[in-house]
């Protein structure tokens, strides 16, 4: 007896030891285990967060790595999407499994003056404190290319320009000359970052019969001016003066009676109500005996 | 144990179909129900629930989130909405109430796929298992909930099955649907009850949610039980039922306390003797008498 006590103590220690260890490599084997199954997962769903150039969120979206954080996937914003133009990725899809998207071309926004897509997201994926849909900024339209747009090959055609939810503003049509035929006008659509919203109408009315213009991300979309430049004309106009060197004045050898706006009118004939022959309204030009014969 | 006949034909003879089935076809109505719920939306125009398990909104008002994306919401160092806090805290305060993993056995559809899977196994006599402890999914869970410390995004729904199936069935995901397809090979070739039972997370944040719900089951006619061992072959987590029902010498029972169980009432439509019945998880030193 009095030999046995310690023995069993002894074994009831080794027991204890046993399993100790066994508790100890177990929990280390679960430890590894879910490490190399969330690095896994991390790494894939790092993979699978980049967001397909051609592929856009919602109104409001938060930029894509903080949206991939808070968006539950649940679907409300498809379902108040009065215009179901909003979709989940499936499996399959290049955008991440389960959050809401739209491509342009199949469905622009129609840009809801109430947004309902964004107050029924439960997280705030899409910011709440978007209220102004036109500050919306899901992209960025570009003119992408000038050899398939008609209106560089001299068409009339301005579908995106009217098409713009905000038209007038994030695109504008700029005239320049034709120097092709050398007599017609081009009537060149020209996007405005600070006014567009992305909203892809110009590239779902877009005629042809791939998309000239197209809606990118605006990162893709822009370029950055270099932070040291200072725009001269900005600059003198906020200032009320040139800041360099003062501006040349020119001078013209004219004729008395005549002088010469620089960037103005260009010639001015002085105390001549018809010194050009040409009248503003171009019948009257036509109608006249042109020369002014006596 | 009894290999002649199939579980559950004894208490069909005893009770009659109806009520050997009793507590099967009520979760099966229920799910069945939350999915035509969802449905009924873009389909019929009738928005009684909005969004799908992850985030919903019942009438129009009441928010619904899961917790386990507040969590993860919370990991990735975001504030969640007031609603979203208000919709998490109802879905916590109602599992804790009826049992936390009341959700996998009557409300989340993956149920009826991994059911099937183990239906199927067990008719056609598949015994492989991979070896998996089902303490796997609290791993499995603490991963999740620390993959967006990590991460910066919930890089789990990526991958989450269950939210996954959830979505393809509600927003019509072809493509996703293969995943169901994957949930029911596994749990039919490689381990019984393997996805719910031993490694999703979401489940194992239910139970812990449920710890403490007061609606248990009872195994009160303990002394009734004829040793079929039906129930245990029927339950989705038999480790649950042995200290209710066979705690009777050491004093323990007659409540199952495990947060394990799912309170899916199997063992209770499968007992030919009534043994296990719903109660409340109080009254539960030893044997009680009648």
């Amino acid at each position: 007896m009095q030999n046995n006590s310690p023995n069993a103590n002894d074994q009831e220690q080794s027991d204890n030891d046993v399993s100790r260890r066994r508790f100890l490599t177990d929990m280390a084997k679960s430890a590894c285990g879910m490490t190399l199954l969330g690095m896994g997962i991390g790494l894939y769903s790092a993979q699978n967060s980049a967001l397909p150039a051609l592929a856009l969120r919602p109104p409001g979206a938060l930029a894509e790595r903080d949206f991939l954080a808070t968006c539950s996937r649940c679907g409300l914003c498809v379902r108040d999407c009065p215009y179901d133009i909003l979709r989940l990725a499936d499996i399959g899809e290049e955008v991440a499994v389960g959050t809401p998207y739209f491509i342009a071309r199949q469905g622009g926004c129609e840009m809801c003056p109430d947004i309902p897509c964004i107050p029924v997201c439960p997280t705030n994926a899409l910011d709440h404190n978007l209220t102004e849909i036109n500050d919306a900024r899901m992209g960025l339209a570009v003119v992408i290319d000038q050899e398939s747009c008609i209106a560089f090959l001299g068409l009339r055609c301005e579908v995106c320009f009217n098409i713009c939810p905000i038209r007038g503003k994030a695109i504008t049509i700029e005239k320049s000359s034709n120097l092709r035929s050398g007599k017609h006008a081009l009537f060149i659509p020209v996007v405005h970052s600070d006014s567009c919203t992305g909203c892809g109408k110009c590239e779902e009315g877009c005629v042809t019969d791939i998309a000239s213009i197209k809606i990118l991300p605006a990162p893709l979309a822009q370029g950055q001016l270099g932070a040291h430049y200072r725009l001269g004309w900005r600059e003198k106009e906020a200032a009320g003066r040139s800041l360099v060197a003062p501006d040349v004045e020119h001078q013209y050898n004219l004729p008395e009676g005549q002088h010469y706006e620089h960037g103005g009118e260009g010639l001015v004939i002085d105390n001549a109500p018809n010194a050009t022959p040409f009248a503003s309204n171009p019948l009257d030009t036509l109608n006249s005996d042109f020369g002014q014969r006596p | 144990m009894k290999f002649s006949t199939r579980p559950g034909h004894e208490a069909q003879q005893r009770k009659g179909w109806l009520a050997a089935y009793r507590w099967l076809l009520l979760r099966r109505f229920t799910q069945l129900t939350v999915i035509v719920l969802f449905l009924l939306g873009p389909f019929a125009g009738i928005w009684i629930v909005k969004g799908n398990l992850a985030s919903s909104e019942l009438f129009g008002v009441i928010p619904l989130s899961e917790p386990l994306i507040t969590l993860q919401l919370l990991a990735s160092g975001f504030i969640p909405l007031q609603a979203m806090v208000i919709g998490t805290l109802l879905v916590i305060i109602f599992y804790a109430l009826v049992g936390g993993r009341v959700y996998c056995s009557w409300f989340c559809p993956v149920n009826v796929i991994t059911d099937s899977a183990s239906w199927l196994r067990e008719r056609l006599k598949i015994t492989t298992s991979v070896k998996l402890h089902r303490s796997v999914r609290f791993w499995v869970l603490t991963m999740v909930i620390l993959l967006p410390i990590f991460t910066g995004t919930m890089a789990y729904e990526s991958v989450n099955p269950v939210a996954m199936i959830h979505r393809a069935i509600i927003y019509g995901l072809g493509m996703t649907l293969s995943v169901a397809v994957a949930l029911f090979l596994y749990d039919l070739l490689l381990q019984r009850k393997g996805w719910c039972g031993h490694l999703c997370p979401m489940g194992a944040l239910y139970s812990i949610i449920g710890r403490f719900s007061p609606l248990r089951v009872r195994a009160d006619k303990r002394q009734a039980c004829n040793d079929c061992m039906e129930c245990f072959v029927v339950c989705p987590e038999p480790q649950v039922i042995k200290p209710a029902l066979k705690g009777a010498g050491k004093g323990v029972g007659p409540v199952i306390l495990d947060s394990a169980c799912t309170n899916c009432g199997r063992c209770i439509d499968i007992c030919a003797e009534d043994v296990f019945n719903f109660g409340l998880r109080w009254r539960n030193q030893g044997d009680q008498p009648d």
